[in-house]
């Protein structure tokens, strides 16, 4: 345990819950009106009972997934929010930096706006005038100085508030996915300025969605999932674990869309209806069904159709196509190409027709169409249009539509 | 505890006044002027009206002066309440993302119109030296007096500026009150005007006892006071409800303030 006086930040079970007005009631009637009705609002139980300490000299990550509550808790810790229950406890002037630019006029010059700016950050007229040429040469905007903030593109807005931001001398600074924005020049100068407040010893919340600004800069991160504390620790583990909650929620959402697409959405499905996919899936080696696969661990894939007959089918042709997302075809392939006869089929009939694949596809979402032709191959029974859906996920950068081992020599001519 | 460290964001509230005052006025040609035209074309069509047409101010010495000390006094009452009333809901941006006491943005607001009431004395001054008006020897009383209605119309704009957070009717309700009170006050008329017991009444509103101290200070003497038309302990009303309204403001403020970023 450390001593009080290391820690910069002590968050103790802070909780946080929104009431959301089912109306709006902003008007005194409304409010008169609803005064007898006891319940006109819901809950939203944003934060649930977090704590955890931030030392004194630590780069201290914030993690998680949209609306899983990190900003809330950034809010809560520089003073914007109150929480409904728990306290926060801070040790040094914390720097309310959560986003850029706030309070700039577009009306206002430049300089004017860095004074208020300043201002806002709480320094001094007289602190802001010495820093005020360090900000403009940060900023690389000193023939602007004078000119209106509204004729400034973004990137130059952004450039300047970040310039006045990281000029506040605060001993805590609170960062909110400021790295989004600027060019990769300027996004290169805001990291080696995150380096430097690092070696200074200043204490820093950084909340991001980037992993690898998590791994290169935090000394520790905190992952936070629906509003409670999931995991606290190395930033590499938290990463991980980051990583993994976030392939299981897609896993969910391409099922939950897949199941949907069962019910006949039969916008992009034609045939004589003689023979019907009533349903297909996939899995990996091991014969457990998932939609997202391991470029590198899932080197076999199983596409398998349930097909129904509705009536006599002499030889049909049983085929899949594979699509990315951006609608190229990648892969197709079908029994008359495979030089299979498939024999004949009757009225009530189910099968289930797999397809094994090597896995050689690259990082991305793709899309299956099945389909069920007739042995001259020129009408279909069936078939459904980029009907399902799934992911190949890799760690590795990966280009194009296909994965090929590979390795690359540099010979001696 | 929170308040006591505003004295470190006096700085914020220099930046955000004078950021206000600049925008007030930065794409108009005349500038400050206007905030000085406004009362005084308003002065002028009054002085027209009163003086020819209903000839209330025959008995009051140097009416004209007097009048306009009474339109500048009550125009700061209403610019500042206005100002005021949306400075937290217009400033929405600021409060979801830094953390500042919330008070900064009404007393901002309230300062503003406070420095235009301050060079709108000033005017005022120069018709007096033109109407060779001599002041009496209260006159310094005149910046208790300014103390007075800078912190009951601070009181007002807190209440105002919290309550219209969750309120929007609340601009409307004001609108409607400032007219009605503008009428209630006497601003046009001498209170000689109008019947003892109605008067009586009148007084009780601070804003009227400051407005007819300050005439009686640096016009007239024979401005209706609280002191010649009320008895003791009656007279010390007004100046009580100046204090008790910013307690209430202020109180309201503070209790709502943690909420504002919420709620916006």
């Amino acid at each position: 345990m450390a001593r009080e006086t290391d820690i910069a930040i002590k968050v103790e079970n802070i909780s946080k819950l929104f009431r959301i007005p089912h109306e709006k009631h902003t008007t005194l009637k409304a409010a008169a009106l609803n005064v007898f009705s006891k319940k006109n609002y819901s809950e939203f139980q944003a934060l649930k009972d977090v704590s955890f300490e931030v030392k004194k000299g630590e780069f201290f990550g914030i993690v998680g997934r949209n609306g899983c509550g990190k900003s809330t808790l950034l809010k809560i810790i520089a003073g914007i929010y109150f929480p409904s229950a728990g306290k926060v406890k801070n040790d040094g002037r914390i720097s309310p930096f959560l986003e850029l630019g706030v309070g700039f006029n577009p009306e206002l010059t430049a300089r004017e706006n860095i004074y208020l700016n300043g201002a806002i950050l709480g320094l001094t007229r007289k602190e802001v005038s010495q820093r005020f040429d360090q900000i403009l040469d940060f900023a690389e905007l000193e023939e602007f100085v004078d000119m209106k903030i509204k004729n400034f593109s973004s990137g130059m807005q952004v450039r300047l508030a970040f310039s006045v931001a990281i000029r506040a001398h605060a001993e805590i600074l609170l960062i909110d996915e400021v790295l989004a924005v600027g060019d990769a020049n300027f996004q290169e100068k805001c990291i080696n300025e995150f380096a430097k407040f690092k070696r200074e010893g200043r204490t820093i919340l950084f909340v991001t969605h980037t992993m690898d600004l998590v791994e290169k800069f935090c000394d520790r991160a905190l992952l936070i999932e629906k509003g409670q504390l999931y995991k606290l620790g190395k930033p590499r583990n938290i990463a991980y674990e980051y990583n993994l909650i976030n392939a299981l929620e897609k896993e969910k959402e391409l099922a939950e869309e897949n199941r949907s697409q069962e019910s006949d959405r039969d916008s992009n499905r034609w045939g004589d209806g003689i023979a019907r996919i009533e349903m297909m899936w996939m899995e990996d080696a091991g014969g457990h069904q998932k939609n997202i696969f391991d470029q590198d661990r899932d080197k076999k894939i199983h596409i398998k159709v349930r097909i129904r007959f509705y009536g006599e089918a002499d030889d049909p042709i049983f085929g899949i196509m594979i699509r990315s997302s951006d609608n190229y075809d990648v892969f197709g392939t079908n029994t008359l190409w495979n030089g299979m006869e498939t024999g004949r089929f009757r009225s009530g009939q189910e099968i289930v027709v797999e397809y094994a694949l090597q896995n050689h596809l690259a990082k991305g979402d793709y899309l299956i169409s099945p389909a069920i032709a007739f042995s001259d191959a020129k009408r279909y029974y069936d078939w459904r249009d980029n009907w399902y859906r799934f992911s190949i996920k890799s760690d590795n950068i990966s280009v194009g539509f296909v994965s090929q081992e590979n390795k690359i020599s540099i010979l001696e001519s | 505890m929170k308040s006591f460290q505003s004295l470190k964001y006096y700085g914020l509230v220099r930046e955000l006044t004078l950021t206000d005052f600049k925008l007030k006025y930065k794409a108009s040609f005349f500038g400050y002027l206007w905030s000085l035209g406004k009362p005084l074309m308003l002065f002028g069509v009054l002085l027209v009206v009163f003086t020819s047409f209903f000839k209330v101010g025959g008995s009051i010495p140097n009416y004209p002066v007097y009048l306009l000390l009474g339109i500048v006094l009550w125009t700061y009452f209403v610019e500042s309440t206005f100002a005021s009333l949306a400075s937290i809901v217009g400033k929405g941006d600021l409060i979801r993302k830094v953390y500042f006491p919330r008070i900064i943005l009404t007393i901002s607001a309230s300062v503003t119109a406070l420095i235009t009431l301050l060079l709108n004395l000033v005017v005022v001054m120069i018709f007096m030296a033109f109407s060779k008006v001599v002041p009496s020897i209260y006159s310094p009383i005149m910046i208790l007096l300014l103390v007075e209605f800078f912190i009951l119309t601070s009181g007002v704009s807190l209440l105002l500026a919290s309550l219209f957070v969750r309120f929007r009717d609340i601009s409307h309700i004001w609108e409607v009150f400032a007219q009605a009170m503008f009428y209630a006050t006497p601003i046009l008329y001498p209170l000689s005007l109008v019947p003892e017991k109605v008067g009586k009444v009148l007084m009780l509103s601070p804003v009227a006892q400051i407005i007819q101290d300050s005439r009686y200070v640096l016009i007239t003497t024979e401005s209706g006071t609280v002191f010649n038309t009320l008895s003791f302990p009656v007279n010390l009303i007004p100046y009580s409800l100046s204090f008790i309204i910013f307690i209430i403001g202020y109180w309201t403020f503070q209790r709502e303030a943690s909420r504002f970023a919420e709620e916006i």
